[in-house]
């Protein structure tokens, strides 16, 4: 019998938000198994926050619904069976670290003890500072405690990493790791490929709104992870070019030729042979924004602004 | 109030009295306000009250009005830090964490209140102890359509505005109520002025000098400015919601 089956820990169903007239979210449906670890990888304008928003009852869906643990959000809030961290949020001022965290987990049915909050976040030396003398990634760092204090099975982090420095993001994702050893649930949205690859067993992609892709961090990692060659060539023939191997397509870019590469070697390899008189290579990542847009290359809409490609940004 | 609302409102408290800023400001203008009119009158008289009792009812009126008021500043400031939606990620329900607020705002209106009964008590004030606890009374029945409009200020109001917004409407409320003195005897601004809450808070010490409650009117105008800004406050924090 399914019913006797656990509940997911996360389960999304036709999910749909509009804002005025951009469709925000269209159509969400999500599972995730208690125990895992996903990140919820796309541009900015993706969609990511608005589902997290209404993964938590933050936001009401125009359609669908969203269950954790088979709860509605706000019984599994009250419950204390979902923590997460906002992308912008600061702390409650005149109080110390140790208070606001005592504060909140008192709020709760069965939180972690305060000192035990602290030690799993690594900010024991903080505790008796006043919240308003905070750096920016130490109030962060205080932001995951007040997420875990709850004790909660089920981990939400919206972009978690923004505001932070490279050390920063190091200790702040072993803390992560470290919380969810203990057979967490965890989602969290992030723009940065490499974080999706480095902490989550499972990336699900999005872009204007859906679910593009979802899988195996290695397998969305080679979707996503191609190159581009470019270099001159005169009298340029497109569809030979596009039928070399590693190729995935072809065309004109200004005075030069862009092939979009699922084999970046084999492919520069194949046009050095069959096109000598080709000059001016150039190999880049194509960068997740261009791998997104060809995800969603198929899609018919064109109600919405793409994602931004005037200024890329650069995949960390 | 469940387990939840007291905790909050125990921090709540701790929060408010360690801004010493905040508090200080709020009882120090009052304050000096009434050592400089009320000293040097200490024999006149104003409607035929002595000057130095309706001016520690116009204080009173006044600094507990900005006390309550004031919650709406400290709403908006941490609305504007995000910290409405991480409350939302607790069980606390809003009723609980606006009964906070309310409670705050109560406890800072009687420290107010208190000190400026003692002054008052020091330029010769007498009055029944039926007449102090009623008049108590009185001016805490009328600070709830202010504790409405404190939540309603602080969900529409940024806080960039929130200085000039909080300073006019307290001011004009002031005004208008006759903390300065009566505005009018008689005629349109006197009907004006009955018709604003602040009025009613000011006339508490007046009628309590006979021992008396307010007339009918009183009561009404204080019913019908709570329910209406009661109104105003819960929609403007579900507008604040819905806006996620």
């Amino acid at each position: 019998m399914l019913e006797t089956l656990p509940p997911d820990g996360i389960r999304l169903h036709d999910l749909t938000k509009a804002f005025g007239p951009v469709q925000a979210v269209r159509g969400i449906d999500l599972a995730v198994a208690p125990g895992e670890i996903v990140a919820l990888l796309g541009p900015n304008g993706a969609g990511k926050s608005t589902t997290v928003d209404l993964l938590l009852g933050l936001a009401q869906p125009d359609a669908g619904e969203a269950a954790i643990f088979g709860r509605s959000p706000r019984q599994a809030i009250d419950e204390g069976i979902v923590g997460a961290m906002l992308q912008s949020g600061g702390l409650l001022r005149e109080l110390s670290v140790r208070e606001l965290i005592a504060m909140v987990g008192s709020l709760f049915p069965h939180a972690l003890p305060v000192q035990e909050v602290l030690d799993l976040c690594g900010i024991g030396e903080l505790a008796d500072r006043r919240t308003h003398k905070l750096s920016g990634g130490e109030s962060q760092r205080v932001r995951f405690a007040l997420a875990i204090v709850s004790d909660p099975d089920l981990l939400v982090l919206d972009e978690p990493t923004v505001a932070m420095d490279v050390g920063a993001r190091n200790a702040f994702w072993t803390a992560m790791r470290a919380f969810a050893a203990r057979g967490k649930t965890v989602l969290f949205a992030t723009h940065y490929l490499e974080e999706a690859d480095a902490w989550a067993d499972r990336i699900v992609l999005m872009a204007r709104g859906r679910i593009v892709a979802d899988g195996a961090t290695t397998e969305i990692k080679a979707k996503v992870g191609r190159r581009t060659v470019r270099f001159t060539l005169a009298d340029a023939d497109l569809d030979r070019l596009g039928a070399l191997p590693g190729v995935a397509q072809a065309e004109h870019h200004g005075g030069s030729v862009l092939l979009t590469c699922s084999d970046a070697d084999a492919a520069l390899r194949a046009l050095v042979a069959a096109e000598p008189t080709a000059a001016d290579f150039e190999v880049r990542g194509a960068g997740l924004e261009a791998a997104f847009l060809e995800l969603t290359a198929d899609e018919p809409e064109v109600d919405q602004p793409a994602p931004t490609l005037d200024a890329p940004e650069v995949v960390r | 109030m469940n387990r939840q609302a007291l905790t909050y409102a125990r921090y709540e408290v701790l929060r408010t009295f360690r801004n010493t800023r905040f508090f200080i400001f709020s009882l120090v203008f009052p304050v000096v306000l009434y050592l400089l009119i009320a000293g040097p009158n200490r024999h006149e008289k104003v409607s035929g009250i002595p000057l130095p009792l309706y001016f520690m009812t116009g204080m009173a009126a006044f600094g507990t009005m900005m006390a309550i008021v004031s919650t709406g500043g400290r709403i908006a400031a941490e609305r504007q830090v995000g910290w409405n939606r991480q409350l939302r990620l607790t069980p606390l329900r809003p009723s609980a964490y606006f009964s906070a607020k309310v409670l705050c705002g109560y406890g800072l209106a009687a420290v107010s209140i208190l000190v400026l009964y003692a002054l008052g008590i020091g330029f010769g004030v007498h009055l029944s102890a039926r007449a102090w606890l009623t008049m108590t009374g009185l001016i805490l029945v009328g600070l709830v359509p202010f504790a409405a409009l404190g939540i309603a200020v602080g969900h529409l109001v940024s806080t960039d505005s929130m200085g000039p917004a909080m300073g006019g409407i307290t001011s004009l409320l002031a005004l208008l109520g006759g903390v300065w003195g009566p505005i009018a005897e008689h005629g349109f601004l006197h009907d004006l002025s009955q018709a604003i809450p602040s009025y009613w808070l000011v006339q508490a010490g007046k009628v309590a000098l006979e021992g008396h409650a307010w007339p009918m009117k009183g009561w009404v105008v204080i019913g019908i400015w709570s329910l209406v800004l009661g109104r105003v406050a819960a929609w403007s924090y579900r507008r604040d919601t819905a806006r996620a």
